[in-house]
C-alpha cells in the first residue's frame, strides 16, 4: 500500500511541472510582465523592483524566467502582490483555506445525501419519490453554477435568512469562539448550496444506477436465500459493491467543485482561491495568477490521489493490478 | 442512416419530440431575431430603466400595450397610468436590418405605433434596454457558440484520438499523456489562463471566436481519449487487415472504415458536449471576460443582475437569460439521452464537463 502510494506521488510531480510550465508559457504570451503594473506606481522604490527582476530573471527569455521561478517557489518565495501589497504566500494561505473549506463542506454535504437519496430511489424504483428526486436531479444537472448561485443570493435578499455574501461578518474578529463558528456556518450554507447541488445530481444517478446493477447480481441473490434481511443484505453486500465506482469519480468531482467554486465565489464574493484568482487576472497581477493556478491544479492532484488511494483500499483488485 | 430516418426515430420518443422541437426552436429564433426582436440590442432609453414588463390588453379591436409612469426613481418603480396604451401593429416597419444577413428588410414582428412608447415583454435594464430584445439576440451567440465550438473540437479530436489509435506505439504515447495533462486541469482555470493570454492579440468585436477557440482547446482531450480507444478496437477487426492489404492509406482506412464505425458516438458524444460549451462561453461572458456589450449574450446579460438593487427590488426579469441557458442545456441534455438509448440502449456516455 505504502509503495502504491509512493507511486502515485512521483507520478504528480511531472503533471504540476507540466501545469506551471504551460501557465508559464501562457502569461509570457500576454504583454507586459510581472513587473509592468508596478512600474507605473510610484510608491514602489526602484531598487526593489530592480531585486525582483534579478531574482526573476525577467530581462531574459520566458523559459529561463521559469527555472528561476521554480527555483524561487522552492525556497517559498511566491513573489508579490501588487495590489495586495503583500507577499504571495501570506495572501494565498487565507484564500487557499477558504476554498478548501468551501469544498470541503460542499462535498461532505453532497454525498451525505446524495448516497442515501441514490440508494432508497434505487430500492423504491419508480415509486413516487423516484420520479420526483429523479426529475430534480436532471433538472439539477443542467443548471449552470452561477445562475444558481444568483438565484440564492436572490433569495437570501428577498427573505433575509442569510447573508449574502463574503465568508465572516465584519464584527467577525469581536465575537466569541463559538459565535465565530456559526458566523462562518451560516456564510457558509449559500455558497456550499449553490456548489454541491450539481454534485448532489451526478452523484445520486450514478448511485441510483450503480446500485439496480449490483442488485442484479447472483451474490445478492444468495445472500436473499441463505435469509438475511433485506436490510442487511442492501447495506452490507449491495450498498458497498455500488460505492466502488463512485470513488474513482472523486478525483473528477473534486475537479468539477474547484472549477464549479470559481463562479460560486465570485457571485457570492467569497474570498477564496477562484475569486483571488479572476481578480488578479484583471488587474494582471502575474505573480498571483501563476501561484493561484498552479496551487489550484496541486489541490486537484492530490484530490486525484486520495481518490486512487481510496479505491485502493477499499477494491483490492485495483492494487494488485498497478503492482504488475 | 440517414438523416431523416434518424429524426423520425427521435420524433418517435415524446421527449425527443419535445427536446427536439423545443432545440429548432430555439435556432430558428437565433436565426430570425432581427424579425423578431422589436429594438435592437442597444437601443438606450435612460428615462425607463429596470421597467418592468408591461402589460398587454384588449380594446377597441386592437392589441394594446399599458403605459406606465415612473412614480419614484429611486427605486425605478413604475405604476400602470389605467385605461391608457398603445396599439400592438403586427408586421410593421421598424429599425432597418438584412434579414439572415442578405435581404434588406424592415418589417419586425411587432412594433408599437406610438414611436415614443416602449413595448417591454420581459422588462428593460439598467440602460433601459428591451430585455426580450437582447434576449433574443442573445441566442445567436449563445447557441452558436455551442455549434461551432464542437464541430472544431470533433474534427481535433477525430484526426487526434484517430490517428494515435490508430497507429499507436509512440505518438499514441505523447498524445494521451498529453490528453491525460489537458484532463487533469481545472477547466476554468485553465479557460481563464487561455483568455487572458489570447485576448490581447485580438479585437473586442473577435471575441466570439476567442471563446470559441479556447473551449474547443479545452474540450478536445475527453474525445479524443475515448475515440482512440475505439479506433484501437475497431482496428483488430478484419475488414481493416483487409483494406491493409489492399493497399488502402491511413486516412483513406480511417474514413472509409473506421469514422462510420464512429458516427454513431460522434453524434451522442456531440449532443451531450455543447451544453459545455453554452455554459462556458455564459460563465466567460459572465465573469466580464466573453462577449463584451454592447453585443448581447446570454452570460453577459446576467452579469447585469449582479447589482444588489437587482436583489433587492425584484428586477426578476434579469434573471430571465439564465432560464433561457438553463432551458438550452435541458433540451441538449434530453436530445443526447435519447440518441444514446437509441444507438446503444446499455451504455451511457460520460459527459464532459468544464
Amino acid at each position: 500500500m505504502i509503495a502504491f502510494i509512493l507511486r502515485r506521488f512521483l507520478a504528480m510531480i511531472p503533471l504540476i511541472f507540466g501545469i506551471t510550465l504551460l501557465a508559464f508559457a501562457l502569461m509570457s504570451l500576454a504583454p507586459g510582465d510581472f513587473l509592468t503594473p508596478v512600474r507605473a506606481q510610484r510608491d514602489v522604490p526602484p531598487e526593489l523592483i530592480d531585486a525582483i527582476e534579478k531574482s526573476f530573471g525577467l530581462d531574459q527569455a520566458w523559459y529561463v524566467q521559469y527555472v528561476k521561478w521554480l527555483g524561487n517557489v522552492f525556497s517559498g518565495n511566491l513573489g508579490h502582490s501588487w495590489t495586495y501589497k503583500l507577499p504571495v504566500t501570506d495572501l494565498i494561505g487565507q484564500r487557499l483555506w477558504a476554498t478548501f473549506l468551501l469544498s470541503l463542506s460542499a462535498f461532505s454535504f453532497a454525498w451525505c445525501l446524495a448516497i442515501p437519496l441514490g440508494v432508497l430511489t434505487a430500492i423504491y424504483r419508480g415509486s413516487l419519490l423516484d420520479r420526483v428526486v429523479s426529475f430534480l436531479a436532471y433538472s439539477a444537472l443542467s443548471i449552470p453554477e452561477f445562475f444558481l448561485a444568483l438565484l440564492l443570493v436572490f433569495f437570501a435578499a428577498q427573505t433575509g435568512l442569510f447573508p449574502l455574501g463574503g465568508a465572516t461578518s465584519i464584527d467577525y474578529d469581536y465575537m466569541s469562539l463559538s459565535e465565530q463558528f456559526w458566523d462562518r456556518a451560516r456564510h457558509l450554507v449559500l455558497p456550499t448550496l449553490a456548489l454541491s447541488i450539481g454534485s448532489i445530481a451526478s452523484i445520486l444517478r450514478i448511485m441510483r444506477a450503480n446500485f439496480l446493477d449490483v442488485m442484479a447480481a447472483d451474490f445478492v441473490r444468495t445472500a436473499r436465500a441463505k435469509g438475511l434481511s433485506a436490510v442487511r443484505v442492501n447495506a452490507l453486500h449491495v450498498t458497498r459493491n455500488a460505492l466502488n465506482p463512485l470513488i474513482s469519480s472523486f478525483g473528477f468531482a473534486f475537479s468539477g467543485l474547484l472549477s464549479g467554486a470559481l463562479m460560486v465565489e465570485i457571485v457570492l464574493q467569497y474570498p477564496g482561491l477562484g475569486q483571488l484568482m479572476y481578480q488578479s487576472i484583471l488587474r494582471e497581477d502575474q505573480f498571483v495568477v501563476l501561484a493561484s493556478v498552479m496551487l489550484g491544479c496541486v489541490m486537484l492532484v492530490l484530490g486525484n490521489l486520495i481518490a486512487d488511494i481510496l479505491l485502493a483500499w477499499s477494491d483490492p483488485r485495483i492494487r494488485l493490478e498497478k503492482k504488475q | 442512416m440517414g438523416f431523416r430516418l434518424l429524426m423520425r426515430q427521435i420524433y418517435k420518443r415524446p421527449m425527443g419530440a419535445l427536446s427536439a422541437t423545443v432545440l429548432l426552436g430555439l435556432y430558428a429564433i437565433a436565426l430570425f431575431a432581427d424579425f423578431l426582436a422589436p429594438y435592437p440590442t442597444n437601443l438606450q432609453d435612460l428615462e425607463r430603466t429596470y421597467h418592468p414588463p408591461t402589460a398587454v390588453f384588449w380594446k377597441a379591436g386592437a392589441l394594446q400595450v399599458q403605459k406606465y409612469a415612473l412614480v419614484d426613481p429611486s427605486e425605478a418603480r413604475y405604476e400602470a397610468i389605467a385605461g391608457q396604451g398603445t396599439r400592438l401593429q403586427f408586421f410593421a416597419k421598424g429599425h432597418p436590418y438584412r434579414l439572415l444577413g442578405l435581404i434588406p428588410c424592415e418589417r419586425h414582428l411587432f412594433q408599437l405605433a406610438d414611436p415614443d412608447a416602449r413595448i417591454y415583454l420581459l422588462g428593460s435594464d439598467s440602460t433601459g434596454r428591451d430585455v426580450f430584445s437582447r434576449l433574443i439576440y442573445g441566442a445567436r451567440v449563445s447557441l452558436f457558440v455551442g455549434l461551432l465550438g464542437i464541430s472544431i473540437t470533433t474534427v481535433l479530436g477525430l484526426l487526434i484520438g484517430g490517428l494515435s489509435g490508430y497507429f499507436g506505439g509512440r505518438i499514441d504515447f505523447l498524445t494521451m499523456r498529453l490528453v491525460e495533462f489537458m484532463m487533469a486541469m481545472p477547466g476554468l482555470y485553465l479557460l481563464l489562463a487561455l483568455r487572458s493570454a489570447l485576448a490581447p492579440h485580438f479585437a473586442s468585436d473577435e471575441m466570439f471566436y476567442v471563446i470559441v477557440i479556447i473551449l474547443s482547446l479545452i474540450g478536445w482531450a475527453g474525445t479524443a481519449r475515448v475515440l482512440r480507444g475505439m479506433t484501437l478496437s475497431i482496428r483488430q477487426h478484419q475488414f481493416v487487415l483487409a483494406a491493409e492489404c489492399m493497399g488502402q492509406g491511413p486516412v483513406a482506412i480511417l474514413r472509409l472504415h473506421i469514422l462510420p464505425n464512429l458516427l454513431s458516438y460522434l453524434l451522442v458524444a456531440a449532443t451531450l458536449s455543447i451544453p459545455g460549451y453554452v455554459l462556458g462561453e455564459a460563465a466567460l461572458s459572465f465573469l466580464g471576460l466573453g462577449i463584451q456589450e454592447p453585443a448581447a449574450s446570454w452570460g453577459l446579460m446576467l452579469s447585469q443582475a449582479q447589482d444588489v438593487k437587482v436583489f433587492y427590488l425584484n428586477f426578476w426579469w434579469l434573471l430571465t437569460p439564465g432560464m433561457a441557458i438553463f432551458l438550452t442545456v435541458v433540451a441538449y441534455n434530453v436530445l443526447g439521452d435519447v440518441l444514446s438509448e437509441h444507438f446503444d440502449p446499455k451504455k451511457n456516455v460520460a459527459k464532459d464537463s468544464f
